[in-house]
């Protein structure tokens, strides 16, 4: 039992990311379910975006890989592509994979290639201090949106189980452990995965949306996160103001490389 | 010597990938360079090799990216409106230094423009395309059979020199099919790419000299480092220490410009006794070969100056060539690589520009020379 | 806990903490209470060993170990 700290490039912290966000807590348990299952530090590959999100992997002690904004799905595409015998992790936010990586996104999730992605959901442009994402509520206040988020809201993770995904979760950096469990199960698909982590960004959401700190976000999202049994047990007033978490979608389909594998073994046989 | 075939240009800059060992290549349809991508998918599997459409261009040129780090040598094709699409990210490569092949197969621009119609309106795209300072390695073929030799050297550029290297095919050498002797594999150079001899503990992605590179060790080999589009040190992580700064991007210029003699490649035509060189490249050199002839025949001394390599622009042999005689730049743009050759050689020059979508005919640039 | 969890000690690494309290407000027992620049300092008879505060911590900053180590 660790926080993962083993697998961390030490003379790289502290990290960037703010006091009491997020994207700590879930970069810990992505750490730990990569110990957990053992996987092999020299054959994984963490990819990430362009956000607050995608500055993890320079803190992780692997192959690293940080490419530009909305992109990682695409270069982490190429890479387990080109060499199946990679084990990938796309690291990226809500706005990285659902506003200019939506497209590279959804094709991705279509073609269920086999990469974990984990979507660190804080409903903001951090980096850029800020600004509405589209995964931001719908109502509440940003730097762009300083009379209230006029824009309907994406369910991500919806919109990966419609895009063919073969295992989509979220839950939040509160629910630590069953995050950890997501990220494990995600990474144990052959296929490929979304795991939404609704993770918490006091420095501008919270402050923005007077929320308190980073222990009042969690104690929110405590209160405001319902598992997917109870909420099919409440009415649309109950769930207004609440979201859904747990298992979306778990049902393994034939994975992208292995099709390749066969369509080249099946070529070469007719050489 | 393999039997000699009919074959597109397109083919053959296919057949030059093969050649140079592809192992793996991503694309999106687009006229005029979709042919690259059809004949990938179907050759590629028999190598054992890795082909993939994606879902827009800039996704296959992150795609060709990441295969590259996986340590595939990489290719990606386009025409015009992708090759805008893909800026970005082959500025990632640039500044990641990731060794892959970028085709621009030119098309009549700006925008949609005419899809099936030739042009050569993409060659400061090329230069400068992508936000910051760097240098860029372009090479654009004129025949068929050059199509197949550029791509060779494209990918031994791109390795030997760790960086994406453009080729500037254009609509005509595209598409148009002539003959083609595909010279014995072992009759050419391949450049695999270079391995490093450091421990992974050594090992620093970006250590290099102001002239040269690392070999850029594969993902997922032991090698545990880091590739940033963040401006980095010599460890490649990210840094804003002036020094390390300045290092890391006047080193994207200073590795290729001061190799320039080793990747410069041009080819002349009666220019010993010439007072006129016409200046031309790609499918318009066709043109002003056939110029040069009827120009000859009328007693006229004209020669011709091909550039292989638009980028870095052969400019020492242009200055021999050309320097205080009449220069004429035959190009279908309004005077691109015109710009440079006024630099080179500091003196007035004539230009025969055509951007109606119809090749520079001969005759068109004999008028030129007769002062028509 | 593998082996006897009263040999084990909770460690705060300065260096890493931000002083968010999460630790401190999350920490069943009060055994975390802040400084003033509000990083944890533990007590050893209040701490039940249960881990939350590694789990729940952003900073890698505080986690549990076999005494004498690290």
């Amino acid at each position: 039992m660790s926080n993962g700290r083993e697998l961390l490039r030490l003379n790289k912290m502290p990290h960037i990311w703010c006091p009491g966000c997020g994207n700590g807590i879930i970069t810990s348990q992505v750490l730990r379910a990569i110990q957990e299952l053992e996987w092999d530090q020299d054959k994984t590959v963490i990819v990430s975006g362009i956000g607050c999100s995608s500055r993890a992997p320079g803190y992780l002690d692997f192959s690293t890989l940080h490419t530009t904004h909305g992109r990682a799905l695409a270069f982490a595409t190429g890479l387990k592509y080109a060499n199946p015998e990679l084990k990938v992790i796309v690291l990226t936010g809500d706005g990285d994979s659902a506003a200019i990586g939506g497209n590279h996104l959804i094709h991705a999730c279509r073609r269920n290639i086999d990469i974990t992605t984990i979507v660190f959901n804080n409903s903001i442009y951090g980096m850029t201090s800020g600004q509405y994402s589209p995964l931001t509520p719908t109502g509440s206040l940003a730097t762009t949106a300083p009379y209230g988020n006029i824009d309907r809201t994406f369910d991500l993770s919806q919109l990966a189980v419609a895009a063919g995904a073969t295992y989509v979760a979220r839950t939040t950096t509160y629910h630590t452990n069953q995050l950890r469990d997501f990220i494990k199960k995600g990474m144990q698909n052959k296929g490929f995965s979304v795991i939404e982590a609704v993770t918490h960004c006091p420095t501008y959401f919270g402050r923005r949306n007077r929320m308190g700190g980073a222990v009042e976000m969690l104690n929110w999202q405590k209160d405001h996160a319902v598992p997917i049994r109870a909420a099919e047990r409440l009415s649309e007033e109950e769930l207004a103001d609440k979201f859904i978490i747990g298992e979306f979608h778990n049902k393994p389909e034939p994975e992208y490389c292995e099709r390749y594998a066969q369509l080249i073994a099946n070529t070469k046989g007719q050489e | 010597m393999k039997k000699p075939v009919l074959m597109q240009g397109n083919e053959a800059c296919v057949h030059g990938a093969l050649a140079a060992g592809i192992g793996f290549y991503a694309g999106y349809p687009i006229t005029p360079s979709t042919e690259i991508a059809e004949l990938l998918a179907e050759e590629m599997p028999k190598v054992g090799g890795y082909f993939i459409q994606m879902e827009d261009e800039i996704s296959s040129m992150a795609a060709t990216i990441g295969a590259s780090l996986a340590g595939k040598k990489a290719m990606t094709a386009t025409s015009g409106p992708g090759f805008s699409l893909k800026q970005e990210n082959l500025g990632f490569a640039v500044m990641a230094e990731v060794p892959c092949v970028v085709v621009n197969v030119q098309r009549s621009g700006p925008s949609t423009g005419l899809p099936t119609s030739p042009a050569q309106g993409d060659v400061m795209q090329a230069r400068w395309g992508s936000h910051g300072d760097h240098a860029t390695i372009a090479l654009s073929p004129y025949s068929v059979r050059e199509s197949f030799d550029v791509t060779v050297k494209a990918f031994n550029l791109a390795e030997k020199y760790r960086t994406p290297v453009i080729i500037l095919l254009d609509e005509i050498v595209g598409h148009m099919r002539e003959r083609i002797d595909i010279p014995e594999p072992g009759t050419y150079e391949v450049l695999e790419r270079p391995k490093t001899d450091l421990s992974p503990q050594e090992y620093q992605p970006f250590d290099a000299p102001v002239d040269g590179i690392v070999p850029l060790a594969p993902f997922g080999t032991g090698y545990r480092f880091h590739i940033t589009g963040l401006t980095h040190d010599r460890t490649g992580f990210p840094s804003t220490k002036p020094a390390e700064v300045d290092y890391k991007i006047r080193r994207l210029t200073s590795k290729i410009e001061m190799n320039t003699e080793d990747i410069v490649e041009w080819e002349t035509y009666n220019c010993d006794d010439a007072d006129t060189i016409i200046v031309a490249y790609g499918g318009t050199a066709r043109s002003a070969q056939a110029t040069m002839e009827l120009a000859r025949e009328k007693g006229l001394k004209v020669g011709l100056f091909r550039p292989v390599t638009i980028w870095p622009f052969p400019e020492k042999a242009l200055i021999d060539i050309a320097k205080d005689k009449r220069v004429i730049v035959a190009e279908m743009n309004l005077g691109q690589v015109a710009l440079e050759v006024e630099r080179i050689l500091k003196q007035d020059i004539e230009k025969v520009n055509k951007i109606d979508g119809e090749p520079i005919t001969p005759q068109e640039i004999l008028d030129q020379i007769e002062g028509v | 806990m593998e082996n006897n969890p009263k040999t084990r000690v909770v460690v705060v690494n300065e260096k890493f903490c931000k002083g968010c309290g999460i630790c401190i407000a999350f920490c069943p027992k009060k055994a975390l209470t802040p400084q003033i620049n509000g990083k944890p300092v533990w007590d050893n008879d209040l701490c039940i060993r249960c881990g939350l505060c590694e789990l729940r911590c952003p900073d890698f900053a505080i986690y549990l170990v076999q005494e004498g180590e690290e």
